[in-house]
């Protein structure tokens, strides 16, 4: 186990670096052009015009990307106006609206699920309006929730509650549908109540289905978040991508491009544990 | 008389598109502290029938009454050991008896509930196995659980289907061994159904016998005249076991297709144990019962 661990490990470095130099190579400076100043111009004219500066690419090479990364990682926390946040303060604010509207869509979504999963009735009656209103981009309903909330911090989490909803009602309703017979069988003859049923028979065993769906639920959610920041403005780490492509600065926006990626692994792995953490072995 | 502690009367289970009964006319009694196990080919609807008595399923025709009130649906005084031993895989040894002890009494205390399902778990030998999940049990431990957590909310009657269908003949020996040990200890009354003939015999006080589905009917009650005291390895020492055993396969083997087990109406009591002794002096050392001992084995 161990010396195949330290050779992945070694194995992605590797990888990691090879990119790190293309990269390099991709963005160094042109040497052979070197700029002259064009015939019958003064030379502080030309200078003036940009003319004698070195010719760059313009997509700027990992170096002054690490430098971002410094500058944003040693004060993220500073506020300087709403333009000008520090990255952690920017995190905070998406997490914060998509914790929000993750945890109402699943104060909806679980007991929902549960009356689906255990009435074919409920089932066949819900199941049109969950085809039609599943495969609708969670954007889409962006400028209804503008007209109706008028407030664009709560359209937010609006749009984040929708796209949760759907993977964990519908992985609900499936593994409590799923709970073996022989297991609901025992809690008849034991004359278990409904409620006590439900939550010691129906709910762990359906656990593992459950937080499945709830995963898959924080990972739509997280990338979603993205775009609904960039649309409503303000703050979150979405507006922070589109501020700094205003600003016409690619290290920044790379950098939080890095920061959304390890973010979003973070919450996906936190979710692993959770359903290592009920999944059993039967 | 009295009406036995569990009758059965007129029971028919059809199931929609069938025209057929799966069976029809089945009835019996079972006296308290009786051991009845229910033989008979697949699909004649015995798992049905301990489902009825469950209250897990309800029968097209027919009721189930036991201690004089009619059986309407699952209940506490009926304890089920099922085929597939039905253990939540999530929740350890302990507390898949504790499950069904805190049902039973919802107003103990944890410390109350965690000693009476140690108290049965030790019964059925598992004291070493407590917190241990399921998945890490074998076969037959497993088997065992689900006896000690049917066991342990002391019901008035166990209902055991197939139990040990799906163990090695090893285990299945030494858990029947057990129950034999708990029942005659418990004085429990048990309905139970299984393939297995020598289980039959060796458990209990009478076999229904089930002519083949559909329209399946019991045809034949055997009674097992053996005293009570049987062991599995004294078992085959007894003359009467063979004769018992010979009628159980006959009748599986060539009767139970046959119009006359298909049509009995009300099914006869037979004693094949004693038939010898009809003949000849009820010692084993008669001529006759040792030749027919003999040709047996």
């Amino acid at each position: 186990m161990k010396p195949e661990f330290l050779k992945s490990t070694l194995l992605s470095l590797a990888i990691f670096c090879r990119f790190i130099g293309i990269w390099q190579l991709a963005t160094m400076p042109k040497e052979s052009a070197a700029p002259q100043t064009p015939a019958g111009m003064s030379a502080e004219y030309a200078a003036l015009m940009g003319l004698t500066a070195p010719k760059q690419s313009g997509f700027p090479p990992p170096a002054e990307v690490g430098r971002a990364f410094v500058k944003f990682l040693s004060d993220p926390f500073y506020d300087r106006g709403p333009n000008d946040k520090g990255i952690g303060i920017q995190l905070g604010h998406s997490l914060g609206r998509v914790g929000l509207g993750f945890l109402l869509a699943a104060i909806v979504a679980i007991p929902l699920g549960f009356a689906i999963g255990m009435s074919p009735l409920i089932y066949r009656a819900l199941d049109p309006f969950i085809q039609v209103l599943k495969p609708i981009s969670p954007l889409a309903w962006m400028p209804l929730a503008l007209y109706t909330i008028k407030d664009s911090g709560i359209s937010g989490i609006f749009v984040i509650f929708i796209c949760s909803l759907w993977p964990m009602l519908i992985n609900t309703a499936f593994g409590v549908a799923g709970v073996r017979r022989e297991w609901l069988n025992v809690a008849r003859t034991l004359e278990v109540r409904p409620l006590r049923k439900a939550l010691t028979v129906i709910l762990p065993a359906a656990a593992p289905t459950i937080l499945t769906g709830a995963r898959i639920s924080m990972g739509i959610a997280w990338l979603v978040i993205v775009a609904a920041e960039m649309l409503v403005g303000g703050t979150g780490i979405g507006y922070f991508v589109w501020n700094e492509w205003n600003n016409l600065a690619l290290p920044n926006v790379i950098f939080a491009i890095v920061i959304i990626g390890v973010v979003g692994m973070v919450l996906d792995r936190f979710f692993a544990t959770l359903q290592k953490f009920v999944t059993y072995a039967e | 008389m009295t009406a036995p502690y569990l009758l059965i009367e007129d029971l028919a289970k059809r199931y929609p598109g069938s025209s057929e009964p799966v069976f029809e006319n089945i009835r019996f009694g079972i006296e308290r502290g009786e051991f009845v196990c229910i033989i008979g080919h697949s699909g004649c609807g015995k798992t049905t029938i301990l489902n009825v008595l469950a209250g897990l399923e309800q029968p097209s025709d027919g009721h189930v009454i036991v201690d004089n009130r009619e059986v309407k649906g699952p209940g506490l005084d009926r304890g089920v050991v099922f085929q597939g031993h039905a253990l939540m895989p999530w929740l350890t040894v302990l507390q898949n008896v504790a499950f069904g002890v805190r049902s039973r009494w919802p107003d103990w205390s944890a410390d109350k509930i965690n000693e009476q399902a140690r108290k049965y778990l030790e019964m059925v030998g598992l004291g070493h196995a407590m917190d241990k999940k399921p998945s890490a049990l074998s076969g037959g431990m497993k088997q065992r659980v689900g006896i000690a957590r049917a066991f342990a909310i002391q019901p008035k009657m166990l209902l055991l289907d197939e139990p040990f269908g799906a163990l090695d003949a090893l285990t299945r020996g030494t858990i029947q061994d057990e129950l034999l040990k708990i029942v005659q200890a418990t004085q429990q009354t048990v309905f139970m159904i299984t393939h297995d003939v020598d289980e039959a015999i060796l458990l209990a006080d009478r076999i229904l016998l089930m002519s083949n589905g559909p329209r399946a009917r019991i045809a034949e009650i055997v009674e097992v005249t053996m005293p009570r005291n049987r062991t599995r390895a004294g078992l085959h020492h007894d003359p009467q076991y063979y004769r018992i055993r010979n009628h159980l396969v006959d009748f599986l083997v060539s009767r139970s297709g046959g119009d006359e087990a298909r049509n009995a109406t009300h099914p006869v009591t037979v004693r094949p144990g004693l038939e010898a002794d009809a003949n000849a002096p009820a010692t084993t050392d008669s001529p006759f019962v040792r030749a027919s001992t003999e040709l047996a084995a």
